[in-house]
């Protein structure tokens, strides 16, 4: 295995995006990712010399909406699936402190 | 101190669009509200929602980076900034990185040495993140998504300032130039403008740039000045103490005059940008191009020319009146209306600009409309009122926007025109000061001023002065 | 129960005639999921109540002439990464336990509109992101062919659904083969169309340039006429493709008008590459029988070198993982879904919420495309897979200058055996050899049953097309399916 993932790694990936993992479940992890970038790593073989990365696939360009108010308030729709709320607002841990 | 320090300052200024509706969805950017009332899937972030871009907000980029003598992409991309943040409704921001629709670009700015071009890097379009409300009863934060995608553009400029009077010049320069185009109104206090500060301090004559700080939440011109000079004094200090600046963002606290570390073990930094695929790239075309140019409207230096040429009114009433977008705007509307320029300029520049001193309130604020102040110079051309007068009813326009002919009829205010009971007026008041009336003829030629303020006084500044100095010429 | 072996179509026809409503097919698929759901487990929820409501109502605006059209009146199963409003939608994960949208996904809108009647939300992987469907938060779901095998995945439930006759037809969505592969294991028809031609508005994103949702369906006349119902062009979906346009090449919406049987001259292109090894042999000889009948009924077959894909998989893991990273950041606990139940301060919460909520497939994707985005490695593998998908494109452009439609395998074996698969992901990974590159390029795919295996599990036919081309492609399945003894009459 060419891909070993460090503790610092798989520590680092996680506040990226924000998961935790057990001690059990980083040691997969960091065994899991160093298999699957040894894998990717077959792209390296690929010469891609002047190949332009494709995003999209079809030449669409221009895709735009006109600037009219189609939207009404929609709060009560909005707020329906919120774990927690008050006053029109969603409610989170403080942010600052 | 012993050496000498060179600040260097660049900037990015984040402005809000004054577009109807929001970047990628189709609801209001109007401000107030009650919380989440401004708010769909899109902007919510919800599952399976998509963006969808206005096409103002690519028509407002455009004719800024135009306007700041910018290069426009043929070609240019969204990007996701990916971050965890309460404010932000998908954990990640639709900007702009690796092709952004506007390049090298600068505008030029008066500095004490002169002349000088502020580069900007690039313009860039993005959305606005909620607001975010912190209740201290509760120990929790409010999320209100209103905000939360309205557009915004982010204009960065070259490390190319040296000052806070400069840093002041390039946004004073940034502002009119956006307000002109009617982009956005640029408010600092509103937080339609806001600067975040990038500066690093290096030893006089040195090639290297120093470690930098960014600075943000700043709201005001002097909020900018102030935070500019303890940056670059801490940082000053930090070099002397044989200290290293640390690359960070830091919070400007402009009650404390202080800036503070926004650190945390949580911020990464890292905000694995790439192209977001939701969005179709943009190739602005030269029809596009000619459209929005097309659409451009006349800059303060062009008007500065015309102003000089059409209107024949002195450089320096030219220079003020152009200076907002507002002030020149009220002033070719009056003078369209068929008032003498001059005369529309006196009131705008003296007036107007000392009741807004007086009631510390940006030209931006007027509410007085052209119909009015071309009324108002009316009455006074056609002697209905003279000018104590004029200015009394102005001051009431100026704080009411009042129609100026319904007011001076309604309060009485028109000058007297009946030349016998003013004769008989002018008679008892030479009657009752003849001491001024005898230091008239013995050649105090002046004396007759006091004569006019009595008569006038008696008359409760119902009268035409002059019409009072040719009667009393005769009497005398 | 002979309602029950109809095809949507007919289905629709007989209720139109007057000899059944859409009430009693409704109650009749209601009565198999009585009958067989608490063993394939095809859905997350069954609306029984829902759908009969609007079954009724569907009914009587059939009779009041309003709803004339193909699949009016057909009970159908959505996927449940497709938004349905006021019905729960949990991608079947925890983390979207409590869902209700307050949308629906722009292609249930068009399927409500033509009149089908909605009956649940089908089981699938987490997210979509697998190949069994074994990684649902709610549990397996089983092969109603054999119910010790997978159905396949992510859109297994919706091909047992349709297998097992718990619908009459269902919407799937393929980002690596989701659809293809599980139609492949299932025995049935499954299309995924050019990328564009369905709206993506109300799918819940995994990889947001490689997803496309398709049909699940008992043959390729129900899986044209499925097609033909959901697709339109949506100015919602910036990345919707308007096919009436230059850049379809005008191929237009009219799929059913391709319902010919006939493939003379049809030019097929056999890639060497799709039967080496790792190909079971059982599948390899299905699969070139299938060609021969094509080649009987008049078609020019021909073997050639497609090249590349053996970095499909690599490319497709890359950017699918990249892009999913940042497609599921949206879920943190604040504006909808699971919230953990205590936490300290606002990043213990995202933590301990994401954590909790996901499972270790899409904790495993979320990470390694975090990992590929983040600074110092987004050249390396990111942008590399970007240039990668280029030159895959590109071989498939070559291709498609000769070849009107590509044949091979849908998958590499049959279904195989409930809980096998997982231990080993690359292994996993490896399954999606014939289907992924498909997604890369944004090409028409269809998988059709084409035979069995020894143990009578299906054998799954794949035909691929250039982009826009989805007509080419029906009208080679339709011929085929004439002749196959697995087409319609395939029922359990
Ligand atoms: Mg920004
Ligand atoms: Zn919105």
């Amino acid at each position: 295995m060419a891909n070993i993932i460090s503790d610092e790694t798989i520590e680092y990936v996680g506040i990226l995006s924000k998961l935790e993992l057990s001690g059990e479940q980083k040691e997969q992890a960091k065994k899991d990712m160093g298999l699957m970038l040894d894998y990717i790593d077959q792209l390296s073989e690929l010469d891609t010399t002047g190949v332009e990365p494709m995003s999209h696939i079809f030449p669409i360009h221009n895709v735009f909406r006109q600037d009219t108010v189609t939207n009404g308030d929609d709060q009560e729709n909005i707020l329906r699936n919120a774990p927690e709320e008050r006053d029109g607002s969603f409610i989170v841990p403080k942010t600052v402190d | 101190m012993s050496k000498q320090y060179e600040t260097v300052i660049g900037l990015e200024v984040h402005v809000e669009l004054a577009t109807k509706t929001k970047i990628f969805c189709g609801c209001s950017t109007a401000f107030g509200g009650a919380p989440n009332t401004h708010t769909c899937p899109v902007c919510t972030g919800m599952p399976g929602s998509l963006p969808v871009l206005n096409k103002q907000v690519l028509e407002y980029v455009i004719a800024v980076g135009l306007a700041t003598n910018c290069e426009i992409s043929h070609y240019s991309k969204f990007d996701r900034k990916n971050y965890f943040y309460p404010d932000n409704p998908q954990n990640y921001q639709i900007s702009q990185l690796y092709l952004p629709i506007c390049h090298d670009g600068g505008v030029e700015i008066e500095t004490e040495e002169g002349k000088k071009i502020v580069g900007i890097h690039e313009i860039h379009m993005e959305e606005d993140a909620g607001k975010l409300v912190h209740d201290d009863w509760e120990d929790c934060t409010m999320v209100d998504y209103n905000r939360s995608g309205v557009p915004l553009i982010e204009i960065v400029s070259e490390p190319d300032m040296r000052s806070a009077e400069e840093v002041i010049a390039y946004l004073e320069k940034l502002r009119l130039l956006i307000q002109y185009l009617g982009a956005s109104d640029c408010k600092l206090q509103e937080g339609s403008m806001r600067a975040d500060v990038n500066l690093s301090i290096r030893e006089a004559g040195a090639e290297k740039m120093g470690t930098r700080t960014e600075m943000k939440n700043l709201n005001s011109f002097k909020a900018i000045a102030r935070a500019i000079e303890g940056e670059r004094e801490r940082q000053i200090d930090l070099l002397e103490e044989g200290k290293e600046v640390i690359q960070e963002t830091r919070r400007w606290d402009d009650n404390k005059e202080y800036s503070y570390a926004m650190r945390s073990k949580e911020d990464a930094q890292d905000y694995r940008y790439f192209p977001d695929p939701d969005l179709a790239p943009i190739i602005v075309s030269d029809e596009l191009l000619r459209e929005i140019k097309s659409k451009e409207p006349e800059f303060p230096t062009e008007k500065m020319i015309r102003y000089k040429e059409e209107y024949g009114i002195p450089d320096y009433d030219i220079e003020i009146l152009t200076n907002t977008k507002h002030t020149a705007d009220l002033f070719e509307e009056t003078v369209a209306l068929g008032a003498d320029p001059k005369k529309v300029s006196n009131w705008l520049m003296g007036e107007t600009m000392r009741l807004l001193k007086e009631n510390a309130m940006e030209p931006e604020a007027i509410c007085f409309s052209p119909e009015n102040l071309a009324k108002l110079i009316q009455l006074v051309d056609s002697k209905a009122i003279n000018s104590t007068v004029a200015k009394e009813v102005f001051q009431e326009m100026f704080h009411h926007d009042i129609d100026p002919e319904q007011y001076v009829e309604e309060k009485g205010l028109k000058t007297v025109n009946d030349q016998g009971a003013l004769r008989k007026t002018i008679e008892e008041v030479m009657a009752r000061n003849p001491k001024s009336v005898e230091d008239y003829h013995n050649g105090k030629t002046k004396a007759i001023g006091a004569l006019v303020g009595q008569t006038m006084k008696a008359m409760q500044g119902k009268a035409d002065p002059a019409l009072i100095n040719q009667i009393l010429q005769e009497l005398l | 129960m002979e309602l029950l072996e109809l095809t949507a179509v007919q289905l629709s026809e007989k209720i139109k005639r007057g000899e059944t409503t859409a009430v009693l097919a409704t109650k009749a698929v209601l009565a198999q999921i009585e009958k067989t759901e608490s063993v394939y487990h095809c859905y997350v929820t069954v609306d029984q109540e829902g759908a009969l409501k609007k079954a009724e109502e569907v009914q009587q605006r059939i009779q009041a002439g309003e709803l004339t059209g193909p699949l009016a009146g057909v009970p159908v199963a959505v996927k449940d990464n497709l938004c349905t409003r006021d019905l729960l939608t949990t991608c079947s994960s925890r983390i979207l336990e409590n869902f209700i949208p307050t949308f629906s996904a722009e292609a249930v809108e068009n399927l409500e509109k033509a009149g089908a009647v909605i009956i649940g939300k089908t089981n699938m992987d987490e997210f979509a992101m697998g190949s069994t469907t074994e990684t649902s938060a709610y549990g397996v779901t089983r092969n109603p062919r054999n119910t010790e095998h997978v159905p396949g995945g992510s859109s297994g439930g919706s091909a047992a659904a349709v297998a097992g006759q718990e619908c009459f037809m269902a919407l799937g969505s393929d980002t690596g083969g989701s659809i293809r592969q599980p139609a492949s294991f299932c025995g049935v028809v499954g299309m995924k169309p050019t990328y564009g031609t369905i709206s993506r508005y109300g799918l819940i994103a995994y990889g947001s340039s490689l997803d496309q949702i398709g049909p699940l369906t008992k043959d390729v006349r129900d899986c044209a006429t499925l097609l033909e119902v959901m697709a339109s062009y949506d100015p919602k979906d910036s990345t919707s493709v308007d096919r009436r346009g230059d850049i379809a090449k005008k191929s237009g919406y009219d799929f059913t008008s391709a319902l010919v049987d006939d493939v003379k001259g049809m030019k097929i292109g056999i890639p060497r590459d799709y039967f080496g090894e790792g190909l079971d042999g059982k599948v390899r000889e299905a699969v070139l029988q299938a060609a021969d009948v094509l080649r009987e009924k008049g078609a020019i077959l021909e073997e050639f070198d497609l090249s590349l894909v053996d970095y499909a998989i690599p490319a497709y893991y890359t950017i699918a993982a990249a892009e999913a990273s940042s497609n599921l950041e949206r879920f943190d606990g604040i504006k909808y879904g699971y919230r953990t139940a205590e936490y300290d301060g606002l990043h213990n919460m995202y933590k301990k919420t994401r954590s909790e909520g996901f499972g270790p497939e899409v904790k495993r994707r979320i990470m390694l495309g975090s990992f590929v985005l983040s600074s110092g490695y987004y050249d390396a593998y990111y942008l590399k897979a970007l240039r990668v998908k280029a030159l895959i494109k590109k071989a498939f452009d070559e291709a498609f200058a000769k070849y009107d439609v590509i044949l091979g395998p849908a998958a590499p074996t049959t279904a195989p055996r409930l809980g096998q698969s997982l231990a080993d992901p690359i292994k996993m990974y490896l399954g999606d050899i014939y289907t992924v590159s498909v997604n890369l390029a944004g090409l028409p795919g269809i998988c059709l049953p084409c035979g069995t295996d020894s143990e009578g599990l299906p054998i799954g036919l794949q035909l691929i097309g250039d982009c826009f081309s989805e007509k080419k492609l029906i009208q080679t399945a339709y011929a085929y399916e004439r002749e196959s003894p697995y087409g319609t009459k395939y029922h359990i």
